[in-house]
């Protein structure tokens, strides 16, 4: 078994792309749900709002790439009005349903063959980012030499996608931290407890309800397009609904309504995970028999690392309900 | 018991206002605040709500009394936006309220607390406090990025909220969350943080329901000082004592309708109330005591 392999891996498991782009979307998860009691089972359509606004400045457009950041964040700001729109003013319950079904709606239209001319199917977009990594040679960072040591070695492409996604990480983070500060967040936060005593004290509920969903949403959109350009590629299957289920995962498992969560949530998830993953490659490659029995095969690599990943999550809902960083105290109050 | 208390100039004015008012159900007020017609709200079958016209003369104290059921609640929710009726039209302070939406009634200066209490339990009691406060330019989200915007006035409406948490006694319970207070502390939160809203028509439901008896005497007071601070306070109680204690004015619901208005002398002697009131030999013993 090579530990130091699995060690290198695990901590880029904990810093890499993937735990960026969840804690991007987290974030914005957060501020729905943690901060505002909203409940997006459709994270993964805004993050398609994302990869696409940036795919389709070549599929579709033939414009400079940089056009797909405001094309981006343009769709994500429509599709949220279209979520909010009918559901706002209803039980809570209903926005879920809406906005898993929206997101489900978004992957179906994109990788149909119907509308292959601009979303390009099954397939999805690629070459689309070269501007991106154009950009990261020009600061220096190129994309073709290795950085780093052991155990951090990055190609100059990872680095630069690293450097600028854990930049924007930061930069979110502190916005919405900010923002939470602010009396904005604190009507949001009275929402999450109870809208009518919200309403009664003069505030426009359904505006604030609907600012926080967009802001969210918008917030996903980043999220997937830092995704799609460190892969180079939108792929339709990459914003299925298990992804906007890992990061509520991840989100929780950091802590809901705690910027700190939302960031460090993902990297222990991912952490997790690849630690997991390797792990059980290892095992699985000098399988332990008994009799004729093969305890593990490498197939059963992935969803047993799933089920290990549920596992740890009922374990933390019940020695740690708040999350890593959630206040215990403040749990104390739920239900009453 | 009211008749030996020295009233303020205030409490003088809005009872000699009354006093010549008939008292009958829908009488006329010299200078209603409150006016509404032909109110009506139905539940399935169930008529809850069926007012003819009642008008609640500015500021004055008028108590909203009825047997368990009675729809004063449903009242309350109608008149402040929270639920709309099947038919009729209302008015506060000569506007017409029929279509404004329950969130800007607060900053016409109407405001109202809830029966079920909703202090917002995570939020500290500070933080419930800072919440009522309208107009708060920190509440749009391009400012809230930019403290400089409104950290003064922010500062404004702390020194508010403190001055209201001192004279509610929760002053020592101000960085707690509000899930940490008591029953009786929450009601009296609630009616703090409505304050905060700066109304002159205060609707209060049951503001005294679960409160000890001790407090209950303080809260007599903190209502009368609404009044004497010029502003308008329509409220639900059980309590006969406290009614016949605090209220200028009483107005009678009974299965969706007004029954009985007057003063609290007339009502507590009225047999047509006690009938309806409590119905059995048990309310009237209550009525008694009250007078
Ligand atoms: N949401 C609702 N759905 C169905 N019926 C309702 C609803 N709200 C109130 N009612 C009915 O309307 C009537 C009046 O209720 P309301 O709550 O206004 O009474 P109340 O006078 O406030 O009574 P209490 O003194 O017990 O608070 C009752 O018969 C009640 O069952
Ligand atoms: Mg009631």
């Amino acid at each position: 078994m090579d530990w130091s392999l699995i060690f290198e891996n695990t901590l880029k498991g904990f810093i890499g792309i993937n735990a960026v782009y969840f804690a991007i979307a987290a974030l914005g998860l957060n501020v729905q749900f943690g901060y505002t009691g909203l409940l997006n089972f459709g994270q993964a359509g805004f993050m398609a709002c994302g990869a696409y606004g940036l795919g389709m400045t070549a599929q579709y457009f033939e414009i400079s790439m940089w056009w797909g950041i405001p094309l981006g964040i343009v769709f994500s700001v429509g599709l949220g009005l279209l979520m909010g729109i009918p559901t706002l003013r209803l039980r809570a319950d209903y926005l879920a349903i809406v906005t898993i079904a929206a997101a489900e709606i978004i992957r179906l239209v994109v990788r149909s063959v119907r509308f292959k001319h601009y979303f390009g199917g099954s397939d999805g977009i690629n070459n689309f980012s070269q501007s991106f990594r154009d950009l990261g040679n020009k600061v220096g960072i190129d994309e073709a030499t290795r950085y780093g040591f052991s155990p951090f070695r990055f190609t100059g492409r990872e680095l630069w996608t690293l450097i600028i996604g854990w930049l924007l990480v930061a930069l979110l983070g502190f916005f919405v931290y900010k923002l939470m500060k602010s009396p904005w967040g604190r009507v949001l936060k009275a929402i999450r407890e109870d809208e009518d005593a919200v309403r009664s004290l003069g505030k426009n509920v359904y505006s604030y309800k609907m600012q926080s969903l967009i802001l969210g949403g918008i917030l996903g959109t980043i999220s997937g397009m830092i995704f799609a350009l460190d892969r180079a590629a939108v792929q339709p299957d990459n914003y299925s609904r298990d992804v906007t289920f890992y990061i509520l995962t991840a989100l929780v498992l950091g802590g809901v309504a705690r910027v700190s969560g939302s960031i460090v949530g993902p990297m222990i998830f991912w952490g997790i995970f690849t630690f997991l993953d390797n792990f059980m490659r290892e095992v699985a490659d000098d399988p332990i028999r008994i009799g004729n029995f093969q305890v593990m095969d490498s197939t059963d690599v992935g969803p047993l690392n799933f089920i290990l990943i549920g596992l740890t999550l009922i374990l933390l809902m019940v020695f740690r309900p708040q999350g890593v960083f959630g206040d215990r105290k403040e749990m104390a109050f739920d239900g009453r | 018991m009211g008749a030996e208390r020295s009233y303020s100039p205030l409490a003088q004015a809005a009872r000699s206002a009354l006093a010549g008012c008939d008292k009958v159900p829908g009488s006329r007020k010299p200078d209603p605040m409150l006016v509404a017609d032909g109110v009506r709200r139905e539940f399935g079958g169930i008529v809850a709500v069926d007012v003819e016209h009642i008008e609640v003369q500015r500021g004055s104290i008028t108590a909203l009394i009825g047997p368990n059921g009675a729809g004063k609640t449903t009242l309350f929710n109608l008149l402040s936006g929270f639920d709309t009726p099947s038919t009729g039209t209302w008015s506060f302070d000569g506007r017409n309220m029929a279509k404004v939406a329950s969130h800007k009634t607060a900053a016409l200066g109407m405001v109202r607390t809830f029966q079920l209490t909703k202090s917002l339990t995570k939020l500290t009691v500070i933080e419930n406090m800072r919440l009522g406060a309208t107009g708060q330019r920190g509440e749009k989200w391009w400012n809230g990025l930019f403290s400089a915007t409104w950290k003064k006035q922010e500062a404004e409406i702390t020194a508010r909220a403190e001055t209201l948490l001192e004279r509610f006694k929760l002053s020592h319970m101000r960085d707690e969350f509000a899930g940490a207070l008591s029953g009786g502390q929450r009601k009296l939160l609630e009616m703090a943080r409505a304050l905060m809203t700066d109304p002159t028509l205060v609707m209060l439901d049951e503001p005294m329901a679960g409160v000890n008896p001790a407090l209950k005497q303080s809260l007599n007071d903190h209502i009368r000082g609404l009044r004497d601070e010029g502003m308008t306070v329509l409220f639900v109680e059980h309590d006969m004592d406290m009614v016949h204690d605090v209220s200028d004015w009483v107005i009678v619901m009974a299965e969706g309708r007004v029954i009985a208005e007057g003063t609290p002398d007339d009502i507590s002697k009225n047999p047509a109330v006690i009938d309806a009131y409590l119905g059995a030999h048990q309310g009237r013993s209550l009525m008694e005591e009250g007078a």
